[in-house]
């Protein structure tokens, strides 16, 4: 049920129906049954695979909460009887206990994650070996279903598990409230990746019918409605040639595709979340933020502290920070201190925590090479601005042009284009073909190669461009205002006329411009394949 | 807290790390500079911090970090 279908509307509104009509105290049980039905509804066996995440990691966690909860009682009452070494070995003796939980539960998921996703990558690669030591016979693919959401509800399961282990918060006593928290059917699909201690805080309370928290989720509904509908279905179908036609659509056009598959990707992704949080947000419930204007950025460090934010932070606390803080990397720093001196040596293990994180990046959003170049692509830049950092101090004291607009723009500039050459990876089909259309941008471009009449064999008519080119500038216009504070709030304070104004001009160029009827069928959104 | 100053002041010349209360949250202290950090506390005063401890209220002050460097070397129960 994709979110800009009809079934979907219509499952939300018979879902917000139920919602506020039921008891309060019922709510939270109902949207379990709404977000199992929704699932059921993608596909009935889907159901085993969230069931199975959902009851391990609830018993593993609450085994290894409650069994940190009577150890500290029992400690603490105890501790006295024991010396200080005794003391070491009994707390060591209980964190090891918990440790073989963890670990057992942890990678059972992940198994699942791992078996579901990338057996078939695996196997294409044992074949390409295979083939290149001369064996033809390769082995058959398997025909594995991959059910929709996985990669996000295992990881949002996956860092409660670690959170519970950690101490950070205990363990949920309720299945249920677990099984809703695993499968919230708004953000199921396509992130966010919600931390259980924040989205718990609203997902199971009780809550009555506001105008005001209802008004400003249908407004972010429609918002998203606007982007995906608008900007990203309509710039979709050039994007489309562009990629599929490589021969003909080379040097400027694969800049051109690149562009206008950054302006689909944003609208597409960033207006799915926006579906999400404002569908919970019409039941009170708080789903976190996932972007801040991340085009806006300076360098590409800060590109991704505000793009799919809820994936880079829990790459950091999940994956970066246990390899970084590590008794491996602890001795690997020594090392290489001792022996590459301490400025050089102290970089080696944050660079090489680094390069594991982003290649988990990559082959988490795709089991194929494109996206594991794409993710060390990404870690290459990041390095290198890392490395650059004590030349831009020095041209910062000799060129004072820091903080100026022309700067600014400059480095926004840069974000996109470093960006939109990353996600080549992401369109083409393979990454030699990537390489080579990269690098046409700059031996096939050419003003002779202009040719405008080129754009308008893409699917694409001077309308639909003008369509996208006003949509773009809406959206930089909203970007621009959202710098001091909500939109939405800003637009609640005008008067009554000027607000009807505003929201009905949005809906009815959603209805007018949107893409659907004849050439446009509605497309999936690109992140709930991952 | 001279030592870990000392040690602030290499990653970052141009913060006041005496005053400076929201290192994290302000974006001073990314997760790399975190990282280097807790490397080179675990070679100047011999305490392990593990990754669950790399929180932003841990690392957002001078005082901060130095009390969990402190309770570290105190931890025995």
């Amino acid at each position: 049920m994709l979110f800009t279908s009809y079934e979907f509307i219509g499952f939300l509104i018979i879902v917000f129906a139920i919602y506020y009509l039921i008891p309060k105290k019922a709510q939270w049980p109902f949207l379990l049954v709404a977000s199992y039905t929704f699932y059921l509804l993608a596909d009935p066996r889907y159901l085993i695979f969230i069931a199975i995440t959902s009851l391990t990691t609830f018993y593993a966690a609450k085994l290894i909460s409650d069994k940190k909860e009577a150890f500290d009682v029992w400690f603490k009452e105890h501790k006295k009887e024991y010396e200080k070494e005794e003391r070491k070995a009994l707390k060591a003796k209980e964190h090891s206990l918990e440790k073989k939980i963890f670990l057992a539960c942890l990678l059972f998921n992940l198994g699942i994650l791992a078996v579901t996703k990338y057996t078939n990558f695996t196997i294409a690669n044992v074949n390409s070996l295979l083939s290149a030591f001369g064996r033809a016979d390769g082995i058959s693919f398997v025909n594995l279903i991959i059910p929709m959401g996985i990669s996000f509800y295992t990881f949002q399961s996956m860092g409660y598990l670690i959170d519970v282990y950690n101490g950070k918060h205990k363990a949920q006593d309720n299945l249920f409230k677990f099984a809703l928290f695993v499968s919230f059917f708004p953000q199921l699909v396509q992130g966010p990746i919600s931390r259980y201690h924040e989205l718990s805080e609203t997902l199971f309370a009780e809550h009555k019918f506001d105008w005001k928290t209802v008004s400003f989720g249908l407004e972010r509904i429609l918002w998203g409605f606007f982007k995906k509908l608008v900007i990203a279905d309509r710039i979709l179908v050039a994007v489309k040639a562009i990629i599929g036609e490589p021969d003909t659509y080379n040097g400027f056009y694969a800049f051109a595709g690149a562009m206008f598959y950054a302006l689909e990707l944003y609208a597409d992704f960033t207006g799915g979340i926006d579906i999400t949080i404002g569908v919970a947000e019409t039941m009170g419930i708080k789903v976190t933020e996932n972007f801040i204007r991340p085009y806006f950025s300076k360098n590409i460090k800060e590109y991704w502290n505000r793009w799919h934010i809820t994936m880079g932070t829990w790459f950091t606390d999940y994956i970066f920070y246990p390899i970084s803080a590590s008794q491996f990397m602890m001795k690997l720093s020594k090392k290489s201190r001792a022996r590459l001196g301490n400025n050089l040596g102290k970089r080696v293990p944050v660079y090489l925590s680094s390069f594991i994180v982003w290649f988990t990046t990559g082959i988490w959003h795709g089991a194929s090479w494109n996206f594991i170049v794409w993710g060390l692509g990404n870690f290459v830049v990041i390095m290198i601005s890392q490395e650059l950092e004590p030349f831009y101090r020095w041209f910062h004291s000799k060129v004072h042009v820091a903080g100026t607009f022309g700067w600014r723009l400059f480095q926004v500039i840069r974000t996109v284009l470093i960006m939109s050459s990353l996600r080549m990876f992401d369109c083409y089909r393979d990454v030699p073909l990537t390489f080579k259309m990269f690098g046409s941008i700059f031996t096939k471009s050419g003003l002779s190669q202009l040719n405008l009449e080129s754009f308008m064999e893409m699917g694409l008519t001077n309308y639909d461009y003008a369509v996208v080119f006003v949509g773009m500038v809406v959206l930089v216009v909203v970007s621009l205002i959202q710098r001091s504070g909500s939109v939405r709030g800003k637009i609640a304070t005008l008067a009554a006329p000027v607000r009807f104004i505003i929201w009905y001009g949005l809906f009815m160029a959603t209805i007018i411009f949107g893409a659907y009827g004849i050439g446009y069928s509605a497309s999936q959104f690109i992140y709930n394949q991952f | 807290m001279n030592e870990l100053l000392e040690i602030l002041k290499d990653l970052h010349p141009e913060v006041d790390f005496e005053t400076a209360k929201d290192l994290v949250d302000g974006g001073i202290l990314d997760s790399f500079d975190i990282v280097s950090l807790i490397s080179e506390i675990n070679e100047e005063f011999d305490v392990t911090i593990g990754a669950a401890e790399l929180t932003p209220e841990n690392f957002n002050s001078a005082k901060a970090i130095y009390a969990l460097i402190q309770a570290k070397l105190d931890d025995e129960d």
